[in-house]
């Protein structure tokens, strides 16, 4: 976790699904169970993200969650996208 | 602290003694290296341009040959035309030549072919590289070093590790009184009130603002999402989900000092200090501008392992993925452990390897020669 702001933290190791991981989250320490593999360097979520709500990293803006997103999920392509350089959104096609 | 270069005739100093040969357009690209294959001392720029291009992507190759001839890492350049291509030699190597180091011409189609043209760009080279294997290293103040910063091949471990120790050490040789220079203003996108907020002057900031518009307007005009082109299908692996999150990751390399100004694509910079320049991150190109630019020493932060190196400059590798260090050793030069070190005293150890290679000491790149194969960046399409 990288800003007091940040709902997702970056693992620097292989976590398994159903493995729990002790964050810094909201002042306190908080664990997390892991719902699904997060592989080295992929990120999981430390809160309850409603779909359309920001995903927060570096204590910035990342992207939008696609679909509600629970504390442990797997934060990544699947349930997250950019909200910039969308030419498929102005009238474009989809990649 | 100090290095040991090479002092040009026009002031600036080059951390290597090479003749340039260089390219003149696409089509003289085979004389070219084998000129380059046969002389000790000389590196080639070979290239995809030079001809049968819109004017404004014509003027810029044409400035990003003059200023490649200019980086005080080239004694001398030899210059290979075709003959009939959209940019004139002649200009090109005037250019060259106000930098005070001799520049040479020669032209396929005039002297006969592939064949005659090689053996009088090799005789013609041979004797530019044995007078500059005279030239002398000397002790030179770290305020003359030109750094180039980069990343690529990016994973998150860049973002926290490999790229804030590439800014630690910009930091120092901005302190230093010295020269920085980085770009890729694709993974500026999202990221860009980070940076306009360190802007000299707000000309400058609105010239960073306009750079990423004009980078995104190119991008959203195609009419797709450009994730898997940005960030790419290996950054997606290594677990980069936006283009926002890549670019807060990579802007950290340029530390965090003021931004002096805004160079386009192959200008060099009026002076020292932190610059932009305005190109896209892929490694041909984007290298391309940092020797345009004038650096002699570029720093390459990676991720998942990225090679490529550049024919006259040293690319210094650096990650901070224990993975990719254990399993990519012919690559990366420096290992950023975290366990043992605090991101200013890794930027430290970087800072003395930059000073190492700008001294003389080869890369891993330049130990293989990976880094054969750079272009120059176009907007247009080719006509």
């Amino acid at each position: 976790m990288l800003s007091p702001k940040d709902n997702v933290a970056t693992v620097l190791a292989d976590l398994k699904a159903g493995e729990s991981l002790e964050v810094e989250a909201g002042g306190k320490p908080t664990s997390f169970k892991m719902a699904q593999d997060i592989p080295f360097g992929h990120k999981f979520s430390l809160a309850s993200i409603a779909a359309d709500a920001p995903i927060i990293k570096y204590g910035e803006v990342i992207g939008t969650a696609t679909t509600p997103i629970a504390p442990g999920d797997y934060v990544h392509v699947h349930n997250i996208v950019s909200a910039r350089a969308r030419g498929d959104l102005k009238g474009g096609k989809a990649a | 602290m100090s290095f040991l270069g090479y002092r040009r005739s026009n002031g600036k100093v080059g951390t290597r003694n090479y003749i340039g040969i260089i390219s003149n357009a696409v089509c003289a690209n085979d004389v070219t290296h084998w000129i380059s294959e046969r002389v000790t001392g000389s590196a080639p720029f070979l290239h995809g341009q030079g001809c049968t291009q819109t004017q404004p992507d014509l003027e810029q190759s044409a400035r990003t040959l003059v200023s490649l001839g200019h980086n005080p890492n080239l004694a001398g350049v030899l210059l290979v035309s075709l003959g009939c291509e959209s940019l004139l030699p002649d200009k090109i190597a005037v250019g060259i030549a106000e930098s005070g180091k001799p520049v040479e011409t020669i032209v396929i189609q005039k002297l006969g072919g592939a064949t005659a043209a090689v053996e009088k760009g090799v005789r013609l080279a041979q004797a530019m590289a044995m007078e500059a294997s005279a030239a002398r290293r000397e002790e030179c103040p770290d305020a003359d070093l030109v750094l180039g910063v980069k990343c690529g091949a990016s994973d998150a471990t860049q973002g926290l590790i490999a790229n804030p120790t590439s800014g630690a050490a910009c930091d120092l040789i901005n302190d230093n009184g010295g020269t920085c220079i980085f770009g890729e203003t694709t993974e500026f996108i999202g990221a860009e009130h980070f940076l306009i907020r360190r802007a000299a002057t707000p000309k400058v900031g609105n010239r960073i603002t306009e750079i990423i518009a004009r980078i995104e307007k190119r991008v959203t005009d195609m009419g797709y999402d450009m994730r898997g082109g940005q960030p790419t299908t290996g950054n997606i692996a290594g677990g980069l989900s936006t283009i926002e999150e890549k670019s807060l990751g990579a802007i950290v390399k340029s530390g965090t000092r003021t931004i002096n100004d805004v160079l386009e694509y192959g200008e060099r910079p009026a002076g020292k200090g932190l610059y932009i320049v305005d190109t896209p991150g892929r490694e041909p190109e984007f290298l391309t501008a940092l020797a345009a630019a004038g650096c002699q020493v570029i720093v390459f932060s990676t991720g998942l392992g990225a090679p490529q190196g550049f024919p006259f400059v040293p690319v210094i590798k650096t990650t901070g993925n224990p993975n990719t260090f254990q399993t990519l050793p012919d690559h990366i030069d420096m290992f950023i452990n975290l366990d043992n070190s605090s991101i200013p005293e890794a930027g430290q150890q970087l800072y003395k390897q930059i000073l190492d290679v700008a001294s003389g000491r080869q890369t891993k790149a330049e130990s293989i020669g990976y880094g054969m194969f750079p272009n120059i960046f176009t907007v247009g399409p080719v006509i």
